[in-house]
């Protein structure tokens, strides 16, 4: 038998070594994380405007939904009363996060994130051990069913088997066959998420927005139980929208913030930075001084409403 | 050894050829074997899917209970899979309503020896026997309108036909007529709800009360337009009561999601949120027809309005069984009927 050299055992040890230890470039993201919202500030606090869908790559289709949308829905059907976000909009809005590391107790491999937003409650798991997708058949859920890579130290996800939901709270939609895939990214004690949602049936290209956490060891998140009441008399089969084309509130966005009207109805052209070439004039000039929602701090407190 | 003649090596040959041939223009014929995918739903419940419509099955220590049994042609298909779950008997088959992808396997199903556990050789001899035996322990139960429907597509008795019991194989007997028919079965209350003029006049909507599961039968299919079967006594106002009904069955937990789950006719598993966007879906569609009918718009105007199509994309593929104009057609036809409005 042919003998080793002892350089070559030493060598494959080392790399069987190396091969069973975790990699040492991948980022840590457990911990309580607090959201920042210097991005999209009006978007998120306090809330988009109705009819503004700017930004947005809409399609004629989702257009539609969105200008039939009656945000007296949300508490008329008792059944949306108590809806949280879906999981591409949870990592959006106006929540605080707790991230736990969930290890297989044999070998101790990072095997799943597991997140709990205050908001709503909301649960969501991100897979890192390479488990199959459930069925087409499989029911979907608010979180849908995520399973993550690492590429270095960024964190790839890929989303599958979503609720309807929403893109935007102003009654943009979310369809059930869309997917979203984020990258998330620490810097020291920053946690940069990138989103990029792909719907085929409300969107004409894929919609990328990113958001920013800070981690804060010293917070405390509590329960956030809500219970579903009916609050409006209503027949059975009456559910709030409007019919086309008689939406009063879509004008609105343009008129206070002195905005094109086409630009407010969105389209994938609204995204990028050349648009301002050809988006027009307003009919109203801009107002002089903020009007509204001046000086809004977290959660929507301080909102200057006039 | 003896030689064999070129001219009978020939003629072998082509025989074998033509073996081949038939035997390949056979196959195909023949219906592939369709693939069918087995999920358990929860508690007792679980769902077939892949058979035609989707297939609800109870299994537990009293036997099989079977929700739908899909097409004919997929009859042999669903019983493997369902023998994967249970080798126990199956006691009832309940229609959730008549059409074929829901009904089409009774007949084989009705054919089965009472118990597979204890046929023996000599009895499985006689399974023709069984096949044709109206006390055999299978119950086929639907309302009553399924089997009137079912009863009057059949050919009509020739001469010297009696119309027994092969006749009636696969047919819903076991019918009922009052708003709702309840049953115990593998210790769980099963209770039938008939649900009028909705995907048709004899809709049910079964629930596995221990389970916590509803299978809602074609008055659901979340991937797709509903089948308003206008002809067939459905109508949109009743279609509506149905999922209202539904969601009135379901209680969603934690976070608005699962709870209650829903079998639908076609598509995947759901709960009560995908109810809800079903049933608002079809409430505004109807609200923008009823709209143009106040207009006094025609058919034809209502139908270049294209009322659906910001649903389109959602409920509409190349496959899909009910187009859009189908869709709004039969809620046109069901506001416009009278009595239906």
């Amino acid at each position: 038998m042919r003998q080793l050299h002892p350089l070559t055992l030493l060598g494959a040890a080392l790399l069987a070594g190396l091969s069973a230890s975790p990699a040492f470039a991948q980022a840590d993201f457990a911990g309580h994380w607090a959201p920042l919202f210097h991005e999209d500030h009006p978007e998120r606090i306090p809330g988009p405007e109705l009819g503004d869908y700017l930004g947005i790559p809409l399609s004629e289709a989702g257009r539609l939904r969105a200008d039939s949308y009656d945000a007296d829905r949300i508490s008329v059907v008792p059944e949306y009363e108590c809806r949280p976000h879906a999981g591409d909009y949870m990592m959006r809005g106006l929540s605080n996060m707790r991230i736990d590391a969930i290890r297989d107790p044999v070998t101790n491999r990072l095997t799943a994130y597991h997140l709990r937003m205050g908001f709503q409650e909301m649960e969501r798991t991100i897979y890192l051990d390479g488990r199959p997708r459930p069925s087409a058949n499989a029911p979907h859920t608010w979180s849908g069913f995520s399973l993550g890579t690492w590429q270095d130290n960024v964190l790839n996800i890929y989303t599958t088997h979503l609720k309807e939901n929403y893109i935007r709270r102003n009654g943009i939609p979310a369809s059930d066959k869309r997917t979203f895939t984020e990258h998330w990214v620490r810097h020291g004690n920053y946690l940069t998420v990138e989103t990029v949602i792909t719907d085929p049936a409300i969107l004409t290209e894929p919609l990328v927005r990113s958001q920013t956490w800070v981690l804060d060891p010293t917070q405390q998140m509590g329960r956030d139980i809500c219970e579903t009441v009916p609050e409006v008399p209503k027949a059975a089969d009456y559910v709030p929208h409007h019919l086309p084309g008689t939406n009063p509130f879509l004008h609105e966005v343009a008129d206070w913030y002195g905005l094109p009207a086409d630009a407010t109805r969105g389209g994938a052209d609204t995204m990028y930075p050349e648009y301002r070439k050809k988006m027009g004039k307003p009919a109203n000039p801009p107002p002089a001084m903020c009007v509204r929602y001046c000086n809004c701090g977290l959660n929507g407190g301080g909102c200057n409403l006039q | 050894m003896r030689r064999t003649s070129l001219a009978s090596l020939t003629a072998a040959a082509v025989v074998a050829a033509l073996a081949v041939g038939t035997m390949s223009a056979l196959r195909a014929q023949q219906p592939q074997t369709p693939s069918l995918e087995t999920l358990r739903v929860q508690g007792n419940v679980y769902a077939i899917f892949g058979a035609g419509g989707n297939v609800t099955v109870q299994a537990g220590s009293d036997g099989v209970l079977v929700v739908d049994t899909g097409l004919a042609a997929t009859a042999g298909a669903l019983l493997a899979e369902i023998r994967k779950l249970s080798n126990g008997p199956i006691r009832f088959i309940v229609n959730t309503h008549f059409h074929p992808d829901h009904v089409g396997g009774n007949a084989a199903f009705s054919g089965l020896p009472p118990d597979p556990r204890g046929v023996a050789p000599e009895r499985a001899a006689n399974a023709a026997a069984a096949i044709a035996d109206p006390l055999q322990p299978l119950n086929i139960i639907a309302h009553e309108n399924v089997l009137n429907r079912m009863t009057k597509a059949l050919p009509p008795l020739q001469p010297g036909q009696t119309g027994g019991s092969e006749r009636l194989r696969g047919m819903p007997i076991d019918e009922y007529f009052a708003p709702t028919k309840d049953m115990r079965f593998n210790g769980e209350a099963i209770v039938l709800y008939h649900e009028t003029k909705a995907h048709t006049d004899g809709d049910s909507l079964v629930l596995f009360r221990g389970s916590d599961v509803v299978s809602a039968g074609d008055i659901f299919t979340p991937d797709a337009y509903p089948f308003i079967d206008v002809a067939s006594g459905g109508s949109v106002a009743g279609e509506i009561a149905a999922l209202n009904h539904i969601l009135q069955l379901a209680v969603p937990g934690h976070t608005e999601e699962a709870g209650t789950y829903i079998v639908p006719g076609h598509g995947r598993i759901c709960d009560e949120a995908d109810v809800v966007e079903f049933r608002d879906m079809i409430v505004i569609v109807r609200d923008r027809v009823q709209d143009m009918i106040n207009r006094k718009a025609t058919l034809d105007q209502i139908e270049s309005a294209k009322l659906t199509r910001d649903y389109d994309p959602e409920y509409v593929t190349p496959a899909s069984f009910v187009k859009a104009d189908q869709f709004v057609e039969a809620i046109y036809k069901s506001l416009t009927a009278a009595g239906t409005k």
